[in-house]
């Protein structure tokens, strides 16, 4: 079956535990081949959101579609295009990776001999074609982690689910992870829910930031990398002059002694004085040695966005 | 697995033990059955019995067996694999219920395979013997639908061991303490109805009762699954 443009639509999710409404009206599409990042603080509501789009959690209103699917009319022929990973791989400890994934794959409905040929191609992108016989208790937590991600991806679904697939694992184990991840996106879609944004910058093509059951933002993590950017650079001069003559240039706002050598320029926008300032400072000798563009670092947007949410309640 | 064939050889070791222990007692009396007109036969002594013992040993061992199906699975996490794919409760339990009755009809196997070797020295009664197995492949049936019910109930499998012991013991002794005939204890009680089988008494009346209490069971388990989705 040839996978659709919109993979899965969600609209106007809610969900309460008891009297705590813990998710607010929330809707969510993913489109094939993109990764979706689900960013947020802990206890936003991301494990929540994840196990309501799997069917792990039944919402209290709102649909869910996938594949054109209707979740609530035909849960099982909806679930079988799903792979979910959750927070805590769900491994049947006692049984070899080849045992474990050949029935996570038979339990989706795959023939045996389908489900063999799936086993040598999920083991070959995880990269656990040597640990097929092993017990699973007996492997370390990184390949337990790929065995989770096996079984999400052995029946080549169209929408794979992956709550914080990276958590725990060594900086080169989460490199073949994240690396695993773009190349499944190239053929299904992805949704990640995650709070390291350095997973953001380097898998995922769009970001939602949750906070308290909301989702908050939405946009290309391109664009929210250039959220509500400061214009201005550090310059370092070694023959300084007096901060009055700096800020006197053309289009600069304001200076800031970072300390005896180190300025903050800050300018507007769409006047960036720095090839004025590089003139000057040859003709006058200021000896320039350094300047560097301001560039809010990915912390700093998320920390300011959900900081913005935060007092705007 | 170690564990599980560690199991079989202990539960061959008990029957085995009563077997010949039964056995022997019959082999003490039979001179003086000999001379009786219609004597019992070694079937009646040594069969009816074990199969007495067989159906209480399961009586605690059922529980430890269940206590398993989906508990642990809470425990373990293992449980959202199943929830998320297109599997409805009533695979799952049915596909649990199914797994763990052949099990345990393997487990007991060992009963009817003794009782068969007697075929060499004697003549058998094969319709006692056949519905002893029925009935206690029934008995078999309802205690896996009452423990996986119970075992659907908890996050933590020692509960539910408790928890079905409780009820399958409390049943039996109600049903032992009860002394009027037609008491309402006897009626809900499944080894009660498993005496009939045992006795060579093929009632359809027993034999509803122990498809009704599996099925009443196996639909509360499905039901309780679909709880679990939405209450969380």
């Amino acid at each position: 079956m040839a996978i659709p443009e919109i993979t899965l639509s969600a609209r106007n999710l809610t969900r309460r535990f008891g009297k705590r409404q813990v998710i607010h009206g929330l809707s969510l599409e993913l489109r094939r081949g993109e990764v979706l990042g689900l960013l947020g603080h802990n206890g936003a509501g991301k494990t929540t959101t994840l196990q309501m789009l799997t069917g792990c959690l039944q919402p209290d209103s709102g649909e869910i579609e996938i594949c054109g699917i209707d979740f609530f009319k035909k849960p099982m022929l909806a679930r079988a295009h799903l792979g979910y990973l959750p927070e805590a791989p769900p491994l049947y400890r006692e049984l070899s990776v080849d045992e474990y994934l050949i029935f996570a794959a038979r339990l989706r409905g795959m023939k045996p001999g389908a489900a063999a040929e799936a086993l040598i191609q999920a083991k070959r992108n995880c990269g656990l074609e040597a640990a097929g016989k092993k017990i699973i208790a007996t492997l370390s937590k990184g390949y337990q982690q790929r065995i989770g991600i096996a079984q999400a991806i052995i029946h080549r679904p169209a929408v794979i689910v992956l709550d914080e697939p990276t958590v725990g694992l060594d900086p080169s184990q989460i490199r073949d992870i994240r690396t695993l991840i773009r190349e499944l996106a190239n053929v299904s879609s992805v949704i990640l829910s995650t709070h390291l944004l350095s997973e953001v910058q380097s898998v995922c093509d769009r970001v939602e930031i949750m906070q308290q059951g909301k989702l908050i933002y939405s946009d290309t993590s391109a664009h929210m990398q250039m959220h509500g950017n400061a214009s201005g650079f550090i310059i370092s001069l070694r023959n300084p002059p007096p901060l009055a003559e700096l800020e006197g240039i053309a289009g600069v706002n304001s200076v800031a002694a970072l300390s005896a050598t180190q300025f903050r320029v800050l300018h507007a926008p769409d006047l960036n004085p720095s090839a004025a300032l590089l003139t000057l400072a040859e003709q006058r000798g200021w000896q320039l040695e350094q300047l560097t563009p301001l560039q809010a670092t990915l912390e700093d947007v998320y920390v300011r966005i959900t900081d913005a949410e935060r007092v705007a309640q | 697995m170690p564990s599980t064939w560690f199991v079989l050889a202990l539960l061959q070791f008990v029957f085995a033990w009563f077997f010949l222990a039964r056995l022997d007692a019959f082999l003490e009396i039979q001179p003086q059955l000999a001379q009786l007109a219609n004597p019992f036969g070694v079937t009646i002594t040594v069969a009816a019995p074990l199969y007495n013992t067989a159906a209480l040993l399961l009586l605690m061992l059922a529980p430890m067996f269940t206590m398993r199906l989906i508990a642990e699975e809470r425990r373990n996490q293992t449980f959202a694999l199943l929830l998320s794919s297109p599997l409805s409760s009533r695979q799952i339990v049915f596909g649990k219920f199914l797994g763990l009755l052949i099990f345990l009809t393997a487990l007991m196997s060992c009963v009817p395979l003794m009782l068969y070797t007697l075929a060499f020295g004697t003549a058998l009664d094969h319709g006692l013997l056949l519905s002893n197995m029925l009935g206690l492949l029934l008995l078999t049936a309802s205690y896996v639908a009452l423990g996986l019910y119970i075992s659907a109930l908890t996050t933590q499998p020692v509960i539910a061991a408790i928890g079905a012991l409780a009820v399958l013991a409390g049943l039996w002794l109600a049903d032992i303490g009860a002394t009027a005939d037609d008491s309402p204890w006897h009626v809900v009680s499944p080894l009660y109805h498993f005496q009939n089988f045992n006795a060579g008494l093929l009632d359809s009346n027993d034999a509803a009762f122990f498809v009704l209490f599996s099925l009443f069971f196996l639909l509360l388990a499905m039901r309780r699954i679909d709880n679990n989705r939405i209450y969380g």
